[in-house]
């Protein structure tokens, strides 16, 4: 007879021990599963390759909430996260746009490829930031359900319409454009540059399975804007010692509290019992109990592959299965023998450093689309990469370097039909094609390649069907739709299920906030005090 | 000489430019510190801010105004054009004279203030604080008209204080005793046009030279030789800053957040909020913000911006200004000690209705004596006039000193 | 010194003149200007070839029931030659699929996409019963104004009254694309791609775009002769409709003056003084209406210099280029479309294979190109109307997809490769069709704009999109058929609830207009 545990949480990723560190801080005896030999999920850093440390999956850090950095303590834990400066993006005619730390270097450089671009980001800036400013305020908040009459509910709705109408008419008209908008016909109202556009352009398709050209595209952008290092909106840092560094904080904060973390144990089956939880079953056939049991797997993986169909509804099921979830990239993983030569920025290495774009104009991105939609990676991929090992000593040794590819799109099928690793090798091909011409002699700094497709993002880590952000975040899957209208309040169908990940609000991304978030609706159910900090306000 | 050319990819090795006058600020510049405007390298102080400060009112003051943006406007719509951008009436501005103006959104806020130089016939110049080409550009829509940022293709100089004209005289500019406040003209300067605008950002006698940037370097060393006499002494922005508040003179960022940055977009003001409702001209037909500014003009404005007088000797930085029984009025934009007023002064931005001048409040002033702070709350009264105006600033032709 | 009291409307086509005939009624002066020689606009029925005639718009599904009612369109001549329209989406195969209002028909149809049919036209007419409720509203501000939030609520209820599983699921769907939606609940390709049609005709989008829940729901919301969703072809073309409303408007007491294009909207100071017609002829009134797009009204015939620089961005910015083409073809007999018997043929025949069919076909269109294998909506109205066509003769009337209107190549170069584009693929259904073929029309969204004077050749005029929708339409802040110049009124399918020969922009502008 194992211990029965106050809750039991599935996934050592962030959401799973943000949620189980809360629940810890509030006295519970919490048991956190991880089916992987590490922690860490789809935020880890693995040592892949000799001396080298990789962020095997996310690799940058902006979203994560600050009020969860400081209230679990993650500092003390060891997690530093350290700004890097800026972001260029490279065209295929040998020029770039760069995006520097300095405002009137940015501006200079706008204005390199359009004076009147340069001072429309002026604009541009302030329209995104109110729109930053009005999510911020709702991330560390359960939504609503509006069909409820329930005080709670209401209450919240017309918190929602106040801070609506706070902004004024014309935001309040700006905001239901932007939301429905695509980036492409948002970016035309501000800037006439191919290669601006298309350098903003990217961030409205990072880990959707829609084109630059779909109406909710704008969003998106914003998904990628909202954060903040040290209050600076919109940057984005490395976590010391890659991403892994802010789960192990995160779990060692939960263990100080007196959580228990048992890793290489993956959870066969979710009980249910009279219509209650009573504890998972685990794959070598052992159980462990509790009342309370929190998901921080996907929406569909929890309900299609770790519950029995008998103790849920058909038409729940049904939601579930629709539930869109699409594989849109893939990731490589690099370790290099020097820093590789790009000829559009001999003589200005800085921007190294920072974020690398290769995309060029809203079309290039717009046909890299159409191949995902035809069941192919993309032959003329976007991709984002960063060579963290310049600013984080801890990833390579000195001289030698770890780079982070992100590429987009990649489908979780080919034409219908699973990756073949052929096919996983070729698509690392075409990757390394595409940096090679900017990058000549590219290839032969490689030492050691990871390439992972959305194949080996679900394999290895569970992100369904590879999709990053666990579950596409259109309008149907937004807020109160998230993951499914009706359970965007963290709580699964069966009394005593929870769920914490990113399938949940707010979304996906290394934020913790749908980890917080969920602890606290559990410590209101189980009228124990609530440990999760409010948001701050006005930011 | 030129010292920007944005076209060129290598432009972010430096973060700022060297001005047209560099080499001759450098020469100045004892304390070699260096403060950033816009695009260039600007002085904060070359010596000593006190000095400086008095150079404007007592001598004469050099500061460089080159990185003032500008942008020129031609076409046959240029004047309908502005007229449409401009609250003011532009067309009631002729040839050879300079009018200052405020810009508006469609919401009646104000996106910049600057200065409208009509060059010549139907050829203009616009000066402003922030980079304006998009605005002016969306606001082109429907005209014939062309509008250029031409910032680093002029240099700029201002000349202030009392014997800035006899300089100017000395200098060879015969006759530029004639213009009359906001007047400009044309002089020959070795072989090239130089342009003289009887205006600036002082409150006082002074003139503002515009040339070509090549022969920027050649304009300083002439008026130094020329002002040598007369005290001339290169002025840094620190003492710019109390000349334009002692003037009464509004500074973008400071007395009002500009439009088009406004995040929170209820933080702006209109021009009646900001005491410009003189420049606001309703009866000259369609222009951006008219209708917004006719509803404010009949249901009342939400701020009121105001001249403060302040008892004691303390200067009211950053301060909270409340009524005499202690309620919340507003906030200090600006304040100092002023040493041609002998008062302590202040530009503060108050909720409406408190505003009328003759109004008397109280400043919670926060200020320190070797290092131990204290406050105080200082009587203090709005008024109406601004704290220097001398009679010299509108005598045409100026005296000698 | 101006006519005080005399009312222009620039443009007769369906809006301006049901706006002319709602004034008129309640006594007002009220002159409307065609620039072409008869009323109708996209909605007149024009001869294309000798003895062969078509009108543009050619099926009538959105024309609203209370305005057909108010203006006594029938005793005005309106007669339908057909009403209950199916949809046959056709098969290269022949094994066509029979679509109505209620059931499904056809080869290689599951019973569970038979059940799921019901299913979907149940909660699709449900919450397009949401849409077709505001046709007939002036859509409020967002504003904290009482009679604005009083508005704001009404819809919000009228949301909630759909109760919570079908509030919770149009919630959900209301903002995402058609192709998820029907993914969710249908097997068949071939039932999808027809599906998916209607929801991208006359569209910016291709089944995949988001938004096209929405547009496909825009076009069912209509409730023509009282029945929702049905299509119908009148008698003598859709420009039957537009002369009927012309001869209302008439009979009230409007003049209705063809030939006479207008060139400029005058204005005295803020004042709205008349307008001039191209030949220089000055008409002075105190209120100007546009059936004209928005961005035309406001940009050209008003000029950008009259409006604020804010306001005049807005307008600027309406997404208004067109994507749809027009296909006429004089026919010398009924043409055979493969499985298709001679009274199936008589009905809406479509043709998007499948679902990615349609999106390929969109896909041209994202890069100025067109689809080289297009979709098509088709009718061949002459069937139920002898007045199209000479006797025995036939008239093919096809809306086709996607055609650009910036083609990169120019469509003077590209239109002949459309077309033949546009016969090959109707070739493969209708094998020998071209030999039928008199005569053809092809109009492209260039030669629409130029025709019809519409910016960008946007049937809608102006993108219909939940971001230019009701209070958005046609930009945020003059969705109320005001404009910012005093006098100066929007009437036309640029304005909410947007295109289709519908009428309830006019009828809402006339609201507008007599409340002043």
């Amino acid at each position: 007879m194992r211990t029965k545990y106050d809750a039991i949480v599935i996934g050592a990723g962030h959401n799973g021990l943000t949620n189980g560190a809360y629940l810890a801080k509030a006295g519970l005896n919490v048991l956190m599963l991880e089916q992987n030999d590490y922690i860490g999920g789809a935020s880890v850093s693995l040592d892949m390759y000799k001396d080298w440390t990789y962020s095997n999956c996310s690799y940058v850090c902006s979203l994560l909430r600050p009020e969860v950095y400081r209230s679990l303590d993650l500092a003390k834990y060891g997690l530093q996260v350290v700004p890097y400066g800026g972001s260029v993006t490279l065209a295929e005619n040998g020029d770039y746009i760069g995006n520097y730390v300095d405002p009137d270097v940015t501006r200079r450089e706008i204005a390199r490829h359009s004076h009147r671009d340069a001072d429309a980001s002026v604009r541009f800036d302030r329209d995104i930031m109110r729109q930053c400013r009005l999510i911020r305020k709702l991330l560390l908040r359960t939504p609503p359900d509006p069909t409820s009459f329930k005080p709670r509910d209401l209450s919240e709705l017309l918190y929602m319409g106040k801070e609506l109408m706070d902004l004024g008419e014309d935001v309040i008209y700006d905001t239901l454009r932007f939301y429905t908008m695509s980036i492409s016909d948002f970016l035309d109202e501000y800037f006439e540059s191919p290669l601006l556009k298309g350098s903003y352009a990217g961030s409205g398709i990072i880990g959707s399975a829609l084109g630059v050209m779909s109406p909710g595209t704008a969003y998106i952008l914003l998904h990628h804007a909202m954060g903040d290092v040290d209050g600076s909106m919109g940057a984005w840092g490395f976590a010391r010692g890659g991403m892994g560094a802010v789960a192990r904080a995160m779990n060692d904060c939960f263990t100080d509290h007196g959580g228990t973390t048992i890793t290489g144990e993956g959870v066969a089956q979710i009980i249910v019992k009279k219509g209650k939880i009573s504890g998972v079953a685990m794959k070598d056939g052992s159980e462990y109990y509790s009342d309370v049991v929190v998901s921080n797997m996907t929406f569909p993986r929890t309900f299609l592959e770790c519950m029995d169909a008998g103790d849920l509804k058909p038409g729940f099921l049904k939601k579930v299965r629709n539930f869109k979830i699409r594989g849109s990239s893939g990731k490589v993983n690099i370790a290099l023998d020097g820093l590789p030569d790009f000829v559009a920025l001999r003589g200005n290495e800085q921007m190294i450093y920072g974020d690398m774009h290769l995309i060029d104009s809203i079309a290039r991105l717009e046909r890299a689309y159409d191949d995902w939609k035809n069941g192919t990676w993309s032959q003329d991929p976007y991709i984002d990469m960063l060579i963290p090992s310049l600013t984080d000593p801890t990833m390579a040794p000195p001289g030698k370097h770890f780079m982070s590819v992100f590429v987009q799109y990649v489908p979780p099928k080919i034409r219908g039909k699973d990756w073949t690793d052929e096919q996983v090798t070729q698509f690392g091909q075409t990757v390394i094609d595409q940096i090679e011409k900017y990058a000549p002699g590219f290839k032969d700094l490689i030492l050691h390649m990871e390439v992972r497709t959305p194949r080996e993002l679900d394999n290895d880590i569970g992100l369904t069907e590879g999709n990053i952000f666990h579950g596409e975040l259109t309008l149907d899957q937004l807020a109160f739709n998230r993951p499914i209208p009706g359970y965007a309040q963290y709580r699964g169908p069966v009394k005593g299920l929870y769920m914490c990940g990113s399938s949940n609000p707010p979304g996906g991304g290394v934020m913790a906030a749908p980890g917080a978030n969920a602890a606290r609706e559990i410590l209101r159910d189980l009228r124990k005090p609530n440990t999760v900090p409010e948001g701050w306000l006005d930011d | 000489m030129r010292t920007v050319n944005i076209t060129n990819a290598d432009h972010h090795k430096t973060a700022v430019y060297p001005s047209p006058f560099h080499s001759r600020q450098e020469q100045h510049n004892q304390l070699k510190e260096w403060s950033r405007w816009s695009d260039y390298l600007s002085v904060p102080a070359y010596w000593c801010e006190s000095l400086e400060y008095f150079s404007g009112r007592n001598t004469c003051g050099v500061f460089d105004i080159t990185p003032m943006v500008k942008h020129l406007v031609t076409g046959p719509d240029a004047l309908p054009y502005l007229n449409r951008l401009m609250t003011r009436d532009v067309s009631k501005l002729k040839p050879g004279r300079v009018g200052y103006s405020v810009w508006c959104n469609d919401n009646g806020q104000v996106i910049d203030d600057g200065t409208i130089f009509h060059l010549r016939e139907g050829i203009y110049r616009v000066c402003s604080q922030e980079h304006q080409i998009d605005w002016f550009l969306t606001s082109a829509t429907g005209f014939d008209v062309n509008i250029v940022e031409d910032t680093h293709d002029v240099a700029g100089l201002a000349l202030q204080g009392p014997t800035s004209c006899a300089v100017l005289r000395e200098m060879g500019l015969a006759d530029v005793e004639s213009l009359t406040p906001f007047g400009l003209d044309y002089f020959d300067f070795e072989g090239v046009e130089l342009m003289v605008s009887r205006t600036g950002f002082t409150g006082d006698l002074g003139y503002e030279l515009w040339i070509d940037p090549d022969h920027a370097e050649l304009l300083w060393d002439r008026l130094f030789e020329a002002g040598s006499t007369r005290g001339i002494r290169a002025m840094g922005s620190d003492a710019l800053e109390m000349l334009r508040i002692e003037a009464g003179f509004i500074l973008a960022g400071v007395e009002f957040l500009p439009a088009m940055e406004a995040v929170r977009p209820t933080h702006t003001r209109s021009p009646f909020e900001l005491g410009l409702g003189w420049l606001v001209s309703f009866d000259k037909g369609v222009f951006n913000g008219r209708k917004a500014l006719l509803e404010e003009k009949k249901n009342g404005s939400r701020y009121h911006l105001v001249k403060l007088d302040i008892d004691g000797n303390k200067p009211a930085k950053d301060a909270f200004v409340f009524t005499r029984n202690g309620k919340y009025a507003g906030t200090v934009t600006s304040a100092m000690w002023s040493p041609s007023a002998k008062a302590s002064i202040a530009l503060a931005s108050l909720e409406a209705p408190h505003g009328e001048p003759g109004e008397e409040l109280e400043v919670e002033i926060y200020y320190q004596r070797e290092l131990r702070w204290s406050r105080v709350m200082e009587p203090c009264r709005v008024v109406r006039d601004v704290f220097w105006n001398p009679p010299r600033r509108r005598q045409t032709p100026p005296a000698d000193f | 010194m101006i006519n005080s009291d005399k009312i222009v409307i620039i443009g007769g086509g369906h809006n301006g003149l049901v706006c002319a005939a709602y004034l008129a009624k309640a006594g007002r002066n009220v002159t409307v200007l065609e620039a072409a020689d008869q009323v109708g606009g996209a909605a007149a029925t024009r001869e294309f070839a000798p003895g062969f005639r078509a009108s543009v718009a050619h099926l009538l599904y959105l024309l609203d029931k209370d305005i057909s009612k108010d203006l006594a369109l029938d005793s005005h001549g309106l007669k339908m030659a057909k009403s209950g329209l199916k949809t046959i989406a056709l098969a290269e195969s022949g094994d066509h699929i029979t679509i109505s209002t209620r059931r499904l028909s056809g080869a290689n149809l599951s019973t569970e996409d038979k059940a799921a049919y019901r299913e979907y036209r149940r909660f699709m007419r449900k919450f397009a019963g949401v849409i077709s409720g505001l046709h007939n509203k002036i859509p409020p501000r967002i504003t904290s104004e009482r009679s604005d939030m009083i508005a704001l609520g009404k819809m919000a209820l009228k949301v909630r009254m759909l109760g919570r599983n079908d509030m919770r699921e149009l919630l959900r769907i209301g903002a995402i694309n058609i192709y998820d939606v029907l993914q969710e609940n249908f097997d068949n390709p071939l039932l999808k791609g027809a599906l998916s049609l209607d929801a991208v005709l006359g569209t910016n989008s291709g089944p995949r775009s988001n938004n096209s829940v929405f547009t496909a729901l825009h076009r069912t919301s209509g409730n023509t002769r009282g029945a929702a969703g049905q299509l119908s072809l009148p008698n003598g073309g859709v420009g039957a409709v537009t002369q009927a409303m012309a001869a209302a408007a008439r009979e009230y007491g409007a003049e209705t003056h063809t030939g006479s294009p207008v060139d400029k909207i005058l204005m005295d100071g803020d004042t709205i003084r008349g307008v001039q017609l191209s030949g220089g002829e000055q008409i002075a009134a105190s209120v100007v209406i546009s059936n004209a797009d928005p961005k035309t009204t406001m940009m050209n015939l008003l000029g950008a210099q009259h409006l604020e620089a804010g306001v005049a961005r807005k307008f600027h910015n309406i997404r208004a280029s067109g994507n749809a083409a027009k296909l006429h073809l004089a026919l010398d007999k009924l043409p055979d479309f493969k499985g298709v018997s001679p009274t199936q043929l008589g009905h809406r025949l479509v043709i998007a294979s499948d679902m990615e069919y349609v999106e390929r076909a969109f896909n041209h269109s994202k890069y100025g190109e067109f689809s080289t294998h297009p979709v098509a909506e088709i009718t061949i109205p002459s069937i139920h109307d002898e007045t199209l066509a000479p006797d025995g003769k036939h008239v093919l009337s096809a809306i086709v997809q996607y055609a650009p209107r910036n083609l990169g190549t120019g469509w003077s170069e590209g239109k002949a490769a459309f077309t033949d584009a546009v016969l090959e693929t109707l070739s493969a259904y209708a094998p020998g069709i071209r030999e039928n073929v008199i005569a053809t029309e092809l109009l492209t969204p260039e030669d629409i704009e130029n025709e019809f004077r519409m910016a960008g050749g946007h049937w809608h005029h102006g993108e219909l999109s939940l971001d230019q929708f009701l209070m958005l339409r046609p930009v945020p802040g003059s969705a109320q058929y005001e404009t910012p110049v005093e006098g100066l009124y929007l009437c036309g399918a640029g304005c909410h609830p947007g295109g289709g020969v519908m009428g309830s922009a006019g009828r809402n502008a006339a609201t507008v207009v007599l409340a002043q």
